[in-house]
């Protein structure tokens, strides 16, 4: 069993290499003289899409060996669910490539799966047994449906991206430039942390401080980079360690904080390094690849990807995960965060649809909602965990 | 009420924006709307539209808008955020003021989050209003739009006015093409693409999956069935929701089933993972500690007989037998028991032996059920030894007045006082016995009593459900779930083609949504008719993010 699980660490590591040579065929086939308008058939796509099924292939064993080695459905902590996520994107990716054959779609789309799966590493990756709660076929069912659905409208976002880089004036100025500029660099961000947290990983760095937590009990915390902020009348015990003794407040996760803190500073000198070295935006460092961008297809695909993803999120966060509320916490809806931020999920993307439906918001502003729809899920996925105490605080 | 007469002679009534015969613009603000936004419902009149006098009206209005609407989701939205900054009061332990938790824990920001009530937000009045508002404009916006749809879809004219055609986003004219043969051409074409084709007069009407359209009017219908069923949470007798801690071994009634039935909790068990159970766990066992395998209360069902006596737990009859796990309630009736919460280690009995303080040697031992100490009676000892308890206090929390103090009926610290019989003591010695504790309070004794061992056990908490609002929320969900999948899944398409006499031929194409699909979709049939695609008016203006889309509209688009 140990065995199966390190070979399905290794399928994982496969298809994080597999998308990353795909992005650079997909980027191949845009820049590509003979296809103007980026669809169709072009051999650069072909061999893109071919590498990307094969990763696709190479994480559904990823994902099968795990279950067999654990005995149950890997996407019981954050890890876990992450990396499904970003599967599920992939699959995604793959559905609507094969409805549109839009080439473009996997320059963007791609990298942010591996981003995801990058991300979701930094959280401790071995196999863990499952609490009574998660003890059920429900787990399965109510996660992997909410993930797919989730990934499906994130497909969207990668559209709208494509969409407001195309069309946003980048020598103009104004708040739109200013919004898209901050996407980016919250992309950014997240390759700072990963990029921190891989640094000091590799270099093996760890301190432990002793502190007084918010129910005034003396607990231990463990620091994976340089402590920054120290919590709450934090005594370091780890000899040599570096700390600045800024203390924090008791009920502020200072490990966390500092983990934050590092990645904001690590993506902030990436940013400016970007833009002293290039001297432009970031966004428009991608403007030559987006430039025969057909507006009109990314705006159909952004919108069919919600129609799409937004029943399969509505059937997996709602009605699944009603069912098995009630199964596993004696009732349908408890207010729990989780809960509510996929109702916000829901109710978000409800409007979404009735403004482009009923009030012909199409194009650009649909493209920032989806925008802000993303951020939506990202935020129910990764900050509601982290942040927010609640029944599904798992990792 | 004015009607309104379209040159094609057709009456149609107010408020109407296309003549439902022959499509052509019947008004002035018609004609300048985008023809999407006039084609959404067919162009037909809708009461908020046409009526703004009385206050029905108004109200009307304002429910059947969908921009209202919008605005009512993004206020539950952004309130519903706003509930999860702090924990809501139900998360919050009990044993402590909602204000006090607040305000110690989270300072001026959790107090202000008291004060205005964020702390009960869901629950608040003015969160109920939100929800109610929203059904009401689900209810009223439906019928608003839903009914014009369906009057208007379903008698449809398959000839229309050239102008109607020309308006339409998928359009072509061509030139000597108009002939019967093309016509038909085009109708077998489409038919297979599994269109129902109506041809009359040399006009064709070609349309699949109108049921798409009513997918929405649907999922409403089941939101609105979903919420009802919310609000039936709050009839009597619909919902139970109580807590029943019973100990191991002990037999008790269920509350919320008006006494008719009783549990005995058999036993509770609590596993946890252990490092060598799979070896693939072991590592985040290590990093981790202990973690919680299984909960489970081995219970038995009773239910009374019908003549028992109210409160008694004689004449019982057993009903069901088995193990209350999380994620496996025990079910019968309309109720569920689940297993929610324990306690461990509760004290239960308490041994103790009397000894002779000269020799050191216990004369006998007893034992005493904490929860029924044997206060009227004696223990029996041997050989003339006996020890009577005068005085039980299962929460000793000191003296007041010489007085023993007990605060709860828990034997969470208990302590007695005991009489001790013995052949040269008939009347006994008074001896106070506590954890740790051994007092003699009328002079010394020639015997005393030893602690000798507890017995403990533990107490599970079940919840005892009844929720009979499930089956009409089920029915809300799957309806809602249902009509979303068929207003997302399918398109509404349709294609007309009208011929005349100089034998032109126009093609036009409508659909709800996902023009690329429309096209693909049309494109062999008007291959094998020998007519090259129609085109396509619409493609989206590098609007370069500044510009609004609303102001590029043109009414009938310029065609060659």
């Amino acid at each position: 069993m140990a065995q199966l699980a390190s070979i399905s660490s290794t399928l994982l590591y496969i298809a994080f290499l597999l998308y990353l040579v795909a992005t650079v065929f997909f980027a191949g086939s845009i820049k590509s003289k003979k296809h103007t308008n980026q669809t169709g058939k072009n051999r650069w796509a072909t061999i893109g899409i071919t590498i990307t099924l094969i990763g696709f292939a190479s994480q559904l064993g990823y994902f099968f060996t795990r279950w067999i080695a654990s005995g149950h459905a890997p996407v019981s902590n954050l890890f876990e669910f992450i990396t499904f996520f970003a599967m599920m994107l992939v699959a995604a990716f793959i559905i609507i490539y094969f409805i549109y054959r839009l080439h473009i779609l996997g320059v963007f789309a791609l990298p942010i799966a591996l981003l995801t799966i990058a991300y979701a590493s930094m959280f401790p990756r071995d196999v863990s047994p499952l609490i009574p709660a998660l003890q059920s076929d429900w787990l399965a069912i109510h996660v992997s449906t909410v993930a797919a659905g989730e990934a499906i409208l994130s497909v969207s976002f990668v559209a709208g991206l494509i969409f407001l880089l195309k069309d946003i004036d980048l020598s103009k100025g104004g708040k739109q430039v200013f919004w898209l500029e901050s996407v980016l660099f919250g992309i950014i961000l997240v390759v700072g942390f990963v990029l921190s947290a891989t640094v000091f990983s590799v270099a093996g760095y760890e301190s432990e401080f002793t502190f007084i937590n918010a129910d005034e009990a003396e607990t231990v915390v463990q620091y994976s980079m340089p402590a920054l902020v120290t919590p709450n009348e934090g005594e370091l015990i780890t000899e040599g360690a570096f700390s600045t003794g800024l203390e924090m407040h008791p009920l502020v996760n200072a490990s966390r904080l500092n983990t934050v803190i590092w990645s904001i500073g690590v993506g902030i000198i990436l940013y400016l390094l970007i833009r002293l070295i290039s001297r432009r935006k970031v966004a428009a460092l991608f403007q030559p690849l987006v430039k025969k961008a057909n507006l009109d297809m990314l705006d159909e695909v952004g919108y069919r990807s919600v129609l799409i993803g937004f029943p399969v999120f509505t059937l997996g966060g709602l009605i699944f995960a009603m069912i098995w509320a009630q199964i596993a916490w004696t009732r349908f809806w408890g207010w729990d965060p989780k809960e509510v931020w996929a109702l916000i999920t829901f109710l978000f993307y409800a409007a979404f649809l009735h403004l482009r439906l009923s009030r012909g918001w199409e194009g650009n502003r649909s493209a920032w909602l989806a925008v802000i729809g993303f951020v939506i899920i990202m935020f129910n996925l990764v900050a509601v965990n982290l942040i927010i105490a609640g029944l599904h605080s798992y990792a | 009420m004015s009607k309104l007469i379209c040159k094609c002679g057709h009456v149609n009534p107010e408020g109407s924006e296309l003549c439902q015969a022959c499509g052509r613009t019947l008004t002035e603000k018609a004609a300048k709307r985008k023809t999407n936004d006039v084609m959404r419902y067919e162009g037909m009149a809708r009461r908020s539209q046409t009526y703004h006098a009385s206050v029905i009206d108004k109200v009307w209005n304002f429910f059947s808008s969908v921009k209202v609407g919008v605005w009512l989701i993004v206020i539950t939205l952004v309130a519903s955020a706003i509930g999860t900054i702090f924990p809501q009061e139900f998360f919050i332990p009990q044993n402590i003021p909602a204000i006090e938790y607040y305000e110690d824990r989270y300072g001026i920001a959790g107090k202000i989050y008291y004060v205005l009530g964020f702390h009960d937000l869901y629950g608040s009045w003015w969160y109920m209003l939100l929800v109610a508002a929203i059904g009401t404009s689900i209810i009223i916006a439906s019928l608003d739009r839903g009914i014009p749809l369906y009057k208007a879809l379903k008698k449809q004219r398959v000839e229309r006015h050239d102008s109607f055609l020309k308006r339409q986003r998928i359009y072509s004219a061509y030139e000597a093409k108009g002939s019967l043969d093309t016509l038909n051409r085009l109708s077998e074409g489409l038919k297979k693409r599994r269109y129902k084709v109506r041809v009359e007069n040399g006009s064709l009407l070609a349309e699949k999956n109108q049921f798409s359209r009513w997918g929405p009017y649907i999922n409403h219908t089941g939101l609105i069935i979903f919420l009802i069923g919310a609000m039936l949470r709050f009839v009597p007798g619909m919902y139970v929701d109580e807590m029943l801690w019973i100990r191991e071994g002990e037999t008790q009634i269920i509350p919320g089933t008006d006494q008719e039935y009783l549990l005995k909790n058999e036993g509770f068990t609590l596993e946890t993972y252990q490092e060598g159970d799979s070896e693939v766990f072991d590592e985040t066992i290590q990093r981790t500690g202990a973690i919680a395998k299984n909960f489970q209360t081995d219970a038995i069902l009773y239910k009374k007989d019908e003549n028992a006596i109210a409160g008694s737990t004689d004449n019982i009859t057993e009903v069901d037998h088995h193990a209350i796990q999380v994620n496996v309630p025990m079910k019968f009736d309309q109720f569920a028991l689940y297993q929610t919460d324990y306690i461990e280690d509760e004290l239960y009995k308490m041994s103790f032996t009397m000894d002779s303080k000269e020799t050191g040697e216990p004369v006998g031992s007893f034992t005493v059920d904490l929860f029924d100490p044997n206060t009227s009676g004696v223990y029996e000892l041997n050989d003339g030894y006996a020890v009577e308890i005068s005085g039980y206090y299962p929460d000793f929390s000191g003296f007041d007045d010489g007085e023993p103090q007990s605060v709860s009926p828990l034997p969470n610290n208990p302590a007695f006082l005991f009489n001790m019989i013995s052949p040269e003591h008939p009347d006994g010695e008074v001896a106070f016995v506590a954890i740790q504790q051994n007092l003699e309070p009328l002079g010394e004794n020639d015997y005393e009593i030893s602690f000798n061992g507890i017995e403990t056990r533990d107490i599970s908490g079940l919840t005892v459900r009844k929720d009979l609002t499930l089956w009409i929320l089920a029915l809300g969900g799957a309806i809602f779930m249902f009509g979303v999948i068929v207003g997302s899944y399918w398109n509404h398409r349709r294609i007309w083609i009208k011929t005349d006499a100089d034998s032109h031929l126009y093609a036009a194409g409508h659909t709800n949504k996902n023009w690329y699909g429309l096209k693909k979709d049309i494109a062999p049939a008007f291959e094998y008719a020998g007519l090259d695609q129609p085109d396509d008016h619409q493609e989206l203006k590098e609007s370069k993010g500044n510009a609004k889309e609303e102001d590029e509209s043109g009414t009938t688009r310029e065609h060659k």
